[in-house]
């Protein structure tokens, strides 16, 4: 199997505070499309999905991004991918 | 020396937890402490409600606690983080670091607190004193600027 057509993966999306209260759930296992290689290409995708995903993604320079459990960039590929959440800028401490 | 990292419902005991973190070493010459508490805001709040991302809430914490410990010679280190419902008055956060001297342990909890601010996977929502669900809590400018000055 070539690495270029490799199969779309199917993969864990987690949602949280607004985010997840824009889209309506908590989390989700999706297939995103063959060309789907960073976090903003999946971002792109997700807008397609319905409104909830619209207004959710409505500024995307807002919502933060983590891999597998570490914070990733827009540009960042999401090859291999296990688990990706979206989520609000944090407000702990 | 391994960072301490706990994410947890119940409330801490700061006495305990100082009193835990620098038992049988007698290297350690200062302790600082740092406890933040969730304020009313003149009446409004009848509380916080905090939601995090569990799993990588320890993990970017413990990530941020190591930064710390290759980065000032530390005895000791932990943080807590609570999530729930959290009411005016009550303990949110507690972080701790000990060493020999005391301006390692100033410096090392005032990184850890700035990182965590703008790093760990948490997010606050305002309950009001009249009852009805406020909103989401917006980050602050101040905080990203306040973690920007340690690199």
């Amino acid at each position: 199997m070539s690495m270029a057509t490799a199969e779309p993966a199917s993969l864990k999306l987690v949602y949280f505070a607004w985010v997840r209260e824009r889209i309506g759930l908590a989390d989700e296992t999706v297939t995103p499309p063959a060309g789907t290689a960073t976090i903003a290409d999946l971002v792109r995708w997700l807008k397609t999905r319905g409104e909830g995903y619209e207004l959710a993604f409505e500024n995307p320079a807002v919502v933060r991004a983590a891999i597998d459990q570490t914070h990733a960039k827009p540009a960042t590929a999401i090859t291999g991918a296990r688990e990706i959440a979206f989520f609000p800028p944090m407000t702990g401490g | 020396m391994t960072p301490l990292v706990r994410i947890q419902r119940e409330d801490f005991d700061i006495g305990a937890e100082i009193a835990a973190l620098t038992a049988g070493d007698p290297s350690i010459g200062a302790v600082v402490s740092f406890a933040g508490l969730c304020r009313d805001e003149s009446g409004r709040l009848a509380a916080l409600e905090l939601e995090h991302y569990p799993g990588m809430a320890e993990a970017e914490i413990g990530r941020v606690a190591g930064e710390a410990a290759g980065r000032w010679p530390l005895a000791g280190l932990l943080a807590i983080h609570r999530f729930g419902l959290i009411k005016p008055g009550e303990q949110i956060v507690l972080v701790i670091a000990a060493s020999s001297h005391r301006r390692e342990a100033f410096e090392a909890a005032d990184f850890l607190m700035d990182y965590l601010k703008t790093r760990a996977p948490f997010w606050k929502r305002e309950h009001l004193a009249d009852g009805t669900l406020g909103g989401w809590v917006e980050a602050k400018d101040d905080d990203d600027k306040a973690a920007e000055r340690w690199s």
